[in-house]
Order: structure tokens, then sequence, then C-alpha cells
């Protein structure tokens, strides 16, 4: 059964078609990359999926279960978790603070009322951020956090919901090439379990990541399948650059 | 991300410096407790009473600041559920019993109440709509305490309302009057404290930061915001469960948008989100406004004003700003 299953979904602002008659469909286990030219719907789609934004028809399916009318927040629950394209986080807190917030509602039991140590939830916080290769930083408040620190927190968060599908909305941007080899050694150490669904500009990134590609343009799936097919396809090419030179799109 | 070499440290808490500042809070507390329960030994009756509202009113501004400071909800209609805690315990004590903690529960019970049957409308909304929906509602509970005679005795107020009764014993002295509020007080005041320092305080703090990331790390944001909501107006009931114990008398005017906008400014001048500093403030309005007041020929607002507007470009963060903030990492 398949993770994630997107059937026919539509979204329209006015009289833009942003995402049009979608299909999509993410295995179990997948590294699956979302691409497409600006504008192509990446990001509306993604906003359908995680339940930010509804459709205006069409359903979407984690792991068999239809939550298109289910809030991010029980989406969340049933183990779908994300990172945001501009990371936003919480101000007044550490970066400890920030995964504990996260693993705290994760972990079993009530979120208690009266103050307590919670040594899982801290000793589970301080793994992921040594995960992300935060836990050095790990008393540091969260606005003084580098934009690539608080991408790599970002991703701590995500994992901290214990998600089945690790939804990243371009993990990669504003990241210097030392911080791009980080994050590709990190999310290609993640285990099978979780499947990932990522979107990038940065196609490097991609074909050094996904085991599945599927293109967006103009609203509606251009090509989905795996990289070396969609590496080929002069389609693809041609929405991203208008043209058929294909040695300027991969060089 | 350069720097960093992950696995060397383990854990996340095992690793972290001990907070000193929390016994230390502690002694403070208890220091401040001793200090408030000596003074009416060494005060006369009338400052016993200012600093009796001061409580009163102190007790009032922690169950907005837990709203405005902790969960970013800014609120202005927070006397109408002082008045409702007000007018409840005053109606028990005249037509049931005045006995100890009767009106105190029923206050804090009404105050819950009203908030519950009005927070499901107002928590849904932020902002400004949100300052908006708590205006309207603060001043409809206004005109039902002004309209209501049979039960809120109308414009006149809810008078004539006996002395607490503690074990048959009313306390007929404004030092045992001031001992009552002076425990309840403190113990209201603990209550909010414990909230604010539980995982779910954490909870209320990460709501106020960033409400949409709060619900993409699947956090029911509406239900937390909601629950903070009824705790703040039973809270606000048990001070006003106080102030009738105090006053002895209800106007509507306890539960006008003045009352609500004062506290606000108690909680502003002593810098959003913390408790203490909200008590501050509260001292700082009531001894203003009470104690000022009539020797500045009722313009005890007027400095009010001034007051605001110096603490909002002078300290920002309010009271609380002027402790040493937390050191900083590479800041």
């Amino acid at each position: 059964m398949s993770v994630l299953r997107c059937r026919a979904l539509s979204r329209s602002f006015g009289a833009l078609k942003a995402v049009s008659e979608v299909d999509l469909v993410v295995e179990p286990g997948a590294r699956h990359a979302l691409i497409g030219p600006n504008g192509a719907g990446k990001s509306t789609l993604f906003k359908l999926v995680t339940g930010t934004m509804r459709p205006d028809t069409g359903h979407v399916e984690l792991a068999g279960q239809d939550v298109t009318t289910l809030s991010e927040v029980k989406r969340c629950r049933l183990g779908m978790s994300q990172t945001l394209q501009h990371s936003s986080l919480f101000a007044s807190m550490t970066a400890l603070e920030t995964v504990e917030l996260a693993v705290q509602r994760h972990e079993k039991g009530r979120i208690a009322f009266l103050p307590r140590k919670q040594p899982v939830v801290g000793e589970r916080a301080g793994k992921l951020l040594a995960d992300v290769g935060l836990i050095r930083r790990r008393e540091v408040p969260v606005p003084s956090l580098s934009h690539g620190e608080r991408k790599q927190l970002e991703v701590a968060l995500a994992l901290a919901c214990r998600p089945s599908l690790l939804l990243l909305d371009e993990p990669a941007a504003g990241l210097s090439p030392a911080e791009r080899a980080r994050l590709v050694e990190l999310l290609g150490g993640l285990p099978s379990e979780i499947t990932v669904l990522f979107v990038e500009h940065d196609l490097d990134l991609v074909f050094a990541l996904a085991d599945a590609v599927t293109v967006l343009h103009l609203g509606r799936v251009l090509l989905s399948g795996p990289p070396a097919q969609v590496r080929a396809s002069d389609a693809v090419r041609e929405a991203y650059l208008g043209s058929s030179r294909r040695e300027e799109l991969w060089a | 991300m350069t720097a960093v070499a992950s696995p060397a440290v383990p854990g996340g808490t095992a690793a972290r410096p001990p907070r000193l500042t929390c016994g230390r809070g502690a002694l403070i507390s208890v220091v401040v407790l001793v200090v408030l329960a000596a003074a009416p030994l060494f005060l006369a009756p009338f400052a016993t009473t200012t600093l009796t509202r001061v409580l009163v009113f102190a007790l009032f501004a922690v169950s907005l600041d837990l709203l405005v400071g902790v969960t970013g909800l800014p609120s202005l209609g927070h006397a109408g559920y002082l008045g409702a805690g007000a007018y409840a315990a005053g109606w028990v004590s005249i037509n049931v019993t005045a006995e100890a903690p009767v009106p105190l529960l029923v206050g804090a019970a009404v105050g819950a109440l009203a908030a519950a049957l009005t927070g499901w409308v107002t928590v849904r909304s932020a902002g400004v709509f949100f300052l908006m929906l708590t205006l309207a509602i603060g001043e409809t509970l206004q005109q039902v305490a002004d309209s209501w005679e049979s039960v809120t005795g109308g414009a006149n107020g809810l008078t004539g309302v006996p002395l607490v009764r503690l074990a048959g014993t009313p306390l007929a002295n404004v030092g045992y009057t001031y001992w009552y509020v002076l425990a309840v007080g403190a113990l209201g005041f603990a209550l909010v404290a414990v909230l604010v320092r539980s995982p779910w305080g954490a909870a209320l703090r990460g709501i106020r930061d960033n409400e949409p990331r709060m619900r993409a790390l699947g956090y029911p944001t509406s239900l937390y915001k909601y629950v903070v909501f009824v705790v703040a107006g039973g809270v606000a009931g048990i001070a006003g469960s106080l102030l009738v114990a105090q006053q002895r008398l209800v106007t509507p005017a306890d539960l006008g948008f003045l009352t609500s906008s004062f506290a606000l400014l108690a909680v502003v001048i002593g810098g959003a989100g913390s408790l203490w500093g909200a008590c501050l403030g509260a001292a700082l309005v009531i001894v203003i406004r009470d104690a000022l007041g009539p020797s500045l020929d009722g313009h005890g607002t007027l400095v009010l004003g001034v007051v605001f507007v110096l603490v909002v470009y002078l300290l920002p963060r309010g009271a609380a700003g002027l402790r040493p903030r937390r050191r900083r990492e590479n800041a």
C-alpha cells in the first residue's frame, strides 16, 4: 500500500489553476522528489497534502486512509510531518526547548499540567539534536541560530513527530555547500520506515537523494518516474528551459 | 553546521547546567510572602486596606497575564470574569452562606463558567479580532450586571455583602481580611505559576510564539487556548471573590472596560509573561489610582497614562526586563 496517494487534486485561486487534477503516489520507503519550475504549483500541492489548505476537488489518502477533510493537527498525529520552506520557529525558546516541545507531544501519555522532569523527552530531544548536528548549540535561543542551523532544527522538529511520511519544503534553500552536504547525509541516513517527499530546486540534491521524481508544470504532473527517466526527458527540459538544450540544465 | 561534529555529547538534559534560578526564586517567594504576612502588624488600617486591594488586583493581573503574556491572547474584557466571580461570591454570601471556602469556590466556578460559555467564540479569533471580541463580551457582561436588578442590584450594585466567615467566625478586622486575601491570592498565584512551568505551559508559550507551527507539530491549539481561557476566567473569578470579601460591595464598574484596561496596564508595566512582574504592575496601578489619586484631585488615571508611556519607551519588556537576561551563547 502506498504511504501517500493524491487523487485528482485541484485547487484554484480565482482564474488561476494552481494545482489541476494532480495524481501522486508515494511508495513506502521512497525518497520522492517533487520538482518543477517556479509557479508549477509545488508549494500549493504541498499545502494540500499537509492540510494547511483544502483542495477544491480530489482526495488525499495517508496509508490508505482518506484524510482530505482532516486538519493538519490530525494529519500530524497520523504520522505526517513537515518542515516549512521559510523556517518558522519559536522566538522565546532554545533549540533544545523547541525540540522538547515537539517530542513531548508525540510521547505516550498526556501533556502534564504540573511541572515535572521529563527525562525521556529530554533524552530523545538531545538525540534528535545530535542527529541533525545541533547538540552543541542546544542552549542557544532560536533567534541566535544561523539560517542553516534553523533549517537543521526544522528537520529535528519534523522527526520529533515520529513521522511515517516526512514532507520537506525546499530543505536546502539558502544553505551553504557544506550545510547541503550535511543535509544530504542526514536525509540519506534516515531509516526506511520514514518515507520522504520533498520539494527542491537544487537538482544536484534531487538526483543525489531521490529514487522517484515527479515533475510539475503549470499545475499538472508532467512526468513521474525514476530519476534516470526524468533526466532523459525532453518534455522536462522544455518545461524548465523552454528549449531542448539539455546540457545547460544538467550541467 | 560546519563547526559541529555531533556524537560527542550524549543526551540533552543531563549535560544542561543546573538551574540555580529555581532555588533562588523559591527563596525570594518565601521572603516576599513572610514580609507580606507581617505587613498588617506594622501598617495603619488604611494602608492595610490598600495592600489588600493590591493583592486582589495582583491575582487578577496574574490571571490576565496567563492569557496575554504566556499564551499571547490580549484580552480587553477580562474584568467580565472578575465581575462574574465577584457577583456570584457576593450573592452566595448574602443568600446562602459566607463560610470561607464557599464564596471562593462559587466565584471560581462562575468565573470559569462565564469564560467557558464565551471562550469558544473568542479563542477562534486572533489579534485585533480577539481584542474586539473580548471587549464586546466584557461590555455585555457589564450590561447584564447593570440590568439584572433582582440578582445584581442594578446600577447600585450588590450591597450589604456580609463578612467572610472562617469556621463560623466573621473576619471582622482589616488585618484578618488581609490575611485571608493573602492566603488565597498566594494559592492562586502558585496555581498559575505551576501551570506556566508545566509541559502544558511550554505548549502555551509555543502557541504565543508561533501558532501555525504548533498545529503542524500536532497540537490542537484551539483546545489549548480554550482551556487556558477557562482557567484564566476561573482565577479571575477567585480574584472577584476576594474583591467582594474586601470591599463587601460589587458594582457594574468593577467589571467594566476601565478595570480590564487597568489590568492590561499592570501586565504591560510588569512585563508581559512575567507573573511577578504583573504583581508589581498591579501594585503600581492600585497605589497610583487609590492611594495617590485622591491627593492628586482624582487625576490618578492621568498619572497612570504617563507611567504607561514612560514604561513603553524606557522598559519595552516591562519591570521584568530590568532583571539580567538569560545568558546567551555566541549571541
